[in-house]
């Protein structure tokens, strides 16, 4: 496979791969404690904060990309903070590359989550309480596996969205081959040198294979998971 | 001696308001009344689901709530089981799964071993154990459902009526279920429902509930025999429970003779075994009253006894109930208001009671 791709490309699939997967895992648990509380809190500025959430859907990329270079840059107030205090640095890194992508991914991730929360019975939660269980371990024998296909499908969308992104990573983290080059950066960079061609079409194709593969995976998933619930 | 149970609570919701009280020692109370007089509520007050506006909940010597003293102990620290009209069993368990649930968070100092197979027997449901609840026929869930609520060890199991979804085959194969749970688990039950049968057939105490007040509370079998708690008495299956043993079988006219405290009473020949308890149930439209005694009558049931008590017509229609005080067991008899005035009966008034053996019922 290494002789098909030049080691730029390789190089770039594999970060797109570590990118989208970082992106993913890491807005999981901030992913359901805000899919959770949209769910079911009852709060002041409940609607603030689902706008809020929702911002990166409908607002250009590229803003959202200058909004993270103003915040988490290394002179930015957050970015500041995180290199002076644990020396964190996330401009021009490839972490800088998983946060834009986790960004842009985190509504998605939320709106699948918080459906499937919406969607469970709350009585079986009160028969769970009458049980003996607290409200946490209701939210994690009873809550959490009813809502299991609807997390799964967010994590499949959050992946797909980070491994697309473009505008905000390039805007963030530019596009530095080996270090923030992701996918479709590199897609970018070879349509836009002379002979590039054949590459961007190499790189298009692998691009549209792991787009399946987590398709399928998820609809696998889903139906492995589907075998202990009633069909809906 | 406190009661088992001992609530009060008032709680507004909308426009229902429930303004209830009562007490119980009984092995199964019921909650009667229509829908929408403020059963369910009342039990969810007792469970934790609802936090009344003000009231105070006494089970077992261990206080739940008490609003003026701000006591409020959360629903999973009652160890109040629940039993709801759904069965609600986890679907993404498996019924196995479904019953031990409670056990993880019971405490975990009575023996754990043999609660199991007490409960799989007294349901009958160990052939069920690897089935996703999704398959099972609603009577099936149910007893899950009890199954489930027992073995999370409950202090006082609720039950919201757990037959209302079920027809009536399903409803006669749980009831026993449900009796042998009254008589042999030691765990009291409080049962709400709106069928006289159900509770003529399992309560020991009878709270009746009307537009969310108590309007009576006592043991059941008073409450059944008396002429004038129109919501018992008025109804077309009103009638008294007398308590009973088996004396013995009479094979050669297929009948079963009972003795009870009004005296020895026949009946259809039942299949249990002589000196067995038994429950026994006389519609009031099953007995006629007689100033003297009947010898050549059909009917194998004669009882002297004395009115105590006259209820009144129920509206413009014919018919009335008359209590009778047969030897200390009270029993009720529907007949018209003619045949009370032509008879002069009066409480006081020395009458016989003739019952058809046929038409006696043991629930």
């Amino acid at each position: 496979m290494s002789d098909w791709l030049s080691p730029q490309e390789w190089t770039a699939v594999r970060l797109s791969l570590v990118v989208a997967t970082t992106a993913m895992l890491a807005s999981l648990l901030p992913g359901l404690a805000v899919a959770w509380l949209l769910a079911r809190g009852r709060f002041w500025g409940k609607s603030l904060l689902d706008a809020l959430i929702h911002l990166p859907l409908i607002m250009p990329p590229v803003v959202t990309g200058y909004l993270l270079l103003i915040g988490f840059g290394r002179r930015g107030p957050i970015g500041q903070v995180l290199d002076d205090w644990f020396g964190i640095v996330l401009s021009f890194r490839w972490t800088g590359a998983a946060l834009a992508c986790a960004v842009m991914g985190f509504p998605l991730l939320v709106r699948a989550i918080r459906l499937s929360i919406e969607a469970i019975d709350r009585k079986l939660e009160d028969a769970a309480g009458t049980l003996g269980a607290g409200p946490f371990w209701v939210f994690l024998t009873v809550t959490l596996p009813l809502a299991l296909p609807g997390i799964l499908a967010g994590m499949i969308l959050c992946f797909a969205k980070a491994m697309g992104e473009f505008g905000a990573t390039i805007t963030f983290v530019s596009n530095i081959p080996g270090e923030t080059q992701t996918l479709p950066s590199a897609i970018y960079t070879l349509t836009q040198v002379p002979d590039g061609d054949a590459g961007a079409m190499r790189l298009t194709l692998i691009s549209i294979a792991i787009s399946v593969a987590a398709l399928l995976a998820s609809e696998l998933l889903a139906r492995l998971v589907g075998r202990r619930l009633p069909v809906a | 001696m406190s009661a088992v149970v001992e609530v009060s609570a008032r709680h507004r919701l909308g426009a229902f308001a429930l303004d209830a009280a009562f007490a119980s020692n009984g092995r199964l109370t019921a909650l009667f009344g229509r829908s929408g007089s403020g059963k369910t509520t009342l039990i969810n007050v007792i469970s934790g689901l609802i936090r009344p506006q003000a009231g105070r909940v006494v089970v077992d010597g261990r206080v739940m709530v008490d609003s003026a003293a701000g006591i409020f102990v959360p629903k999973h620290r009652r160890r109040i089981g629940y039993v709801f009209q759904e069965a609600r069993l986890f679907p993404h368990l498996t019924v196995r799964q479904n019953l031990l649930y409670g056990r993880w968070f019971a405490p975990r100092t009575e023996d754990r071993g043999s609660r199991l197979d007490d409960v799989l027997d007294l349901l009958g449901i160990g052939h069920l154990l690897h089935r996703a609840p999704g398959t099972l026929s609603g009577g099936e869930k149910q007893r899950v459902a009890i199954g489930r609520a027992l073995l999370a060890k409950p202090g006082l199991l609720l039950m919201d009526e757990p037959l209302a979804s079920l027809d009536e085959q399903r409803k006669a194969e749980i009831l026993p279920h449900i009796e042998r749970l009254r008589d042999g688990f030691g765990i009291p039950i409080v049962y709400v429902s709106h069928s006289i049968a159900e509770v003529a057939r399992l309560a020991t105490h009878l709270v009746i509930l009307d537009q969310g007040r108590v309007t009576m509370s006592g043991p059941t079998a008073e409450l059944m025999s008396r002429p004038d708690i129109p919501i018992l008495s008025s109804a077309p299956e009103a009638g008294a429970i007398i308590e009973a043993r088996v004396l013995r079988h009479e094979p050669e006219h297929g009948l079963t003779i009972l003795q009870t405290p009004m005296g020895p009473l026949q009946i259809a020949r039942r299949s249990v075994p002589e000196g067995a308890q038994l429950r026994v149930r006389i519609l009031a439209r099953d007995v006629m009253l007689s100033l003297r005694p009947l010898d050549e009558i059909s009917a194998l049931n004669v009882l002297p006894g004395t009115v105590s008590a006259i209820g009144g017509r129920h509206g413009d229609g014919a018919a009335l109930e008359v209590r009778l005080d047969c030897n200390g067991a009270g029993l009720l008899a529907r007949l018209t208001a003619k045949s009370a005035e032509q008879l002069r009966l009066a409480p006081g008034s020395a009458v016989y009671a003739v019952i058809k053996s046929v038409s006696i019922d043991t629930p």
